[in-house]
């Protein structure tokens, strides 16, 4: 597997704390089996595995079975991502292709 | 989904193929807008901050909901539901009942730009399920958007924002909902600030607030109507304590009906000083100094009215109804037994209690209520300590507009200085088409009133200078020793 410079110190200081050991409970809303939908699955899927193997939950909502869940999370775009856990609830917006800004949005890296 | 409900009820058929309007139940909106707004469309009501465009949203609403039977979904970007529901339960409606008569739904949406990462392609399906998934759940007719451009600064992606609320137009239009949409004005030039006019093609309401000489004036217009005719003028409008009054200014087109039926003012000389009395639907201004019988005059006209089988509205700025009934009494002009026979009502404002927007907005009730064929409006003087001179006949245009429209017949006062040089009377005099002017005067020792006809549009009048006097009869008038010889000097017709 390619070494992806950013992912392999482990060593390094994490400039957050909550990250290194932290319980995510994560929600993904999305609108029916759009190709975006199905993308958005795939690249949270493939962050979580790698970022926070073991310490994570996701839960996938599709908005087209219940629309009224959208009211509860504040939902407007789609696909959202919600991080309930660990607080402040943080929401990212958009297909999670790029893995660099979500990381960003989860907090598993500074931002910019 | 289920399709939205039918149109049906409270509603005027449509005029033309394809334009049918919702009445709006705002006062005075739909008049202006011959009918309300376009059914099914949706139309862009913007206005700088404070101009009074979510208070436009809202009442378009709550009427609906509560008044037409047509139930109606807030989408609010900028307030919290607290402070909406506190909003608009001071203009008397409550917001928590009619969502629980299922005839509301208020979903306050929060945005907030730090809360948003872009990750990658995204559409606002989200809200578009929101939306759907309230009008559904009490099949509404009517949404509001309030203040769907926030979307632009809480996103950042505008491409993708422009795109969808492209199709959120259509979206609303192909499910056939009367639709507010406000947004906020953009610097000069610019209707709003990130352009949303462009999506909406069939009606555009701009909400305006100058303040001028400290005292505020809102002024409403329609800017676009597709397919329909509407008053292209700037309509003053009111924020009340129960929604938003627009007035119509229909004088402004010179369009109402000049009867040629003369009433009697009650007193005879006088209406042969006038060729025969007062036209209907005209103005009579009554100037003169303190004291000098502008009340008892009015009081004349008014029983007169009554005397004939018409409705009065007195309304008095100055005394309450038992002091006039009480002084007119005295002068043998019985006004209890009129109230009594529910001709003639009295209304009572304290020029300083209420303002000058409260004043047109109760004789707007009061008009409503009794439908009065005349109006006294006594004293205007009062009015006056309460805005400056320029807001005052403002303010006497907008009543004058408003009773004209309607074909009401109107006397009103107003105190003038001996020299007659006060603003009020320039202003007022080129409104008015009757002009009776009273005055002191001193003779050997004794006061006596004069009066004069300084003006009668449409009609010959006496240029004698007669005295007045009050007796246990009421008002007569007498070729005058007194004024004989001095007339010139009197008047400045």
């Amino acid at each position: 597997m390619t070494d992806d410079p950013e992912t392999t110190h482990a060593g390094d200081a994490d400039p957050e704390p909550e990250s290194s050991d932290a319980w995510y409970e994560l929600r993904l809303y999305v609108a029916g089996q759009t190709p975006r939908s199905v993308r958005a699955v795939d690249n949270l899927h493939h962050v979580c595995e790698e970022h926070l193997s073991g310490r994570y939950r996701v839960e996938v909502i599709d908005l087209l079975k219940d629309p009224t869940l959208a009211r509860g999370d504040e939902i407007i775009a789609l696909p959202t991502l919600v991080r309930a856990l660990p607080e402040p609830i943080r929401r990212i917006i958009g297909d999670l292709s790029d893995t660099e800004k979500v990381l960003i949005g989860l907090q598993l890296r500074p931002g910019p | 989904m289920s399709a939205p409900p039918s149109a049906d009820g409270a509603v005027a058929p449509p005029r033309s193929p394809g334009l049918s309007k919702v009445a709006t139940g705002i006062a005075g909106l739909d008049e202006v807008t011959l009918g309300g707004l376009p059914r099914g469309r949706t139309t862009l009501v913007a206005g700088a901050a404070g101009a009074g465009k979510s208070l436009f949203g809202i009442e378009f609403l709550v009427r609906g909901a509560r008044d037409l039977g047509e139930p109606g979904v807030l989408m609010s970007f900028e307030e919290s539901r607290d402070e909406l529901v506190e909003n608009v339960s001071s203009m008397g409606y409550d917001v928590e009942q009619l969502e629980r008569d299922g005839l509301l739904v208020v979903d306050a949406v929060r945005v907030d730009r730090t809360q948003f990462i872009e990750t990658g392609g995204f559409d606002l399906e989200g809200l578009f399920l929101r939306l759907g998934a309230a009008v559904d759940q009490i099949g509404a007719t009517r949404v509001t958007l309030d203040t769907i451009e926030v979307l632009f600064s809480a996103l950042g992606n505008e491409a993708i924002i422009r795109a969808e609320l492209s199709r959120l137009f259509r979206w609303l239009k192909d499910r056939g909902l009367t639709t507010v949409v406000t947004g906020e004005r953009g610097r000069a030039g610019e209707m709003t600030r990130f352009g949303i006019e462009e999506y909406v093609s069939d009606c555009v309401i701009v909400l305006d607030h100058r303040v001028d000489q400290e005292i505020s004036t809102r002024r409403l217009r329609v800017v676009k109507y597709r397919g329909s005719l509407h008053g292209t003028n700037e309509y003053p409008f009111l924020i009340t304590a129960t929604g938003l009054v627009v007035v119509p200014i229909t004088s402004l087109g010179l369009d109402y009906a000049a009867p040629r039926e003369r009433l009697s003012t009650g007193i005879d000389e006088l209406d042969e000083m006038v060729d025969g009395g007062i036209y209907r639907a005209s103005t009579l201004l009554v100037g003169g100094g303190a004291g000098t019988g502008k009340t008892s005059i009015c009081a004349h006209v008014a029983a007169a009215a009554c005397a004939r089988g018409e409705k009065v509205v007195f309304f008095s700025l100055e005394e309450s109804p038992a002091q006039l009934t009480r002084n007119m009494g005295s002068i043998g002009i019985d006004l209890q037994k009129w109230m009594d026979a529910g001709q003639l009502r009295m209304a009572s404002v304290r020029a300083t209690a209420s303002g000058l927007e409260e004043h047109l907005a109760n004789l707007r009730a009061e008009l409503d209520d009794l439908r009065p064929s005349l109006v006294v409006l006594d004293a205007l003087a009062s009015l006056g300590r309460v805005g400056t001179t320029h807001e005052l006949s403002s303010i006497i245009a907008r009543d004058l507009d408003l009773l004209r429209s309607r074909g009401i017949t109107t006397v009103l006062t107003a105190l003038t200085p001996e020299d007659q040089s006060a603003a009020t009377d320039g202003a007022v005099a080129s409104l008015v088409d009757a002009w009776v002017q009273l005055r002191n005067h001193q003779h050997a020792g004794a006061r006596v009133r004069l009066l004069s006809v300084v003006k009668m549009r449409g009609s010959r009048h006496s240029d004698k200078v007669r005295e007045l006097r009050f007796t246990d009869q009421g008002a007569v008038l007498q070729d005058s020793t007194v004024a004989a010889g001095r007339h010139e000097g009197d008047d400045r017709t």
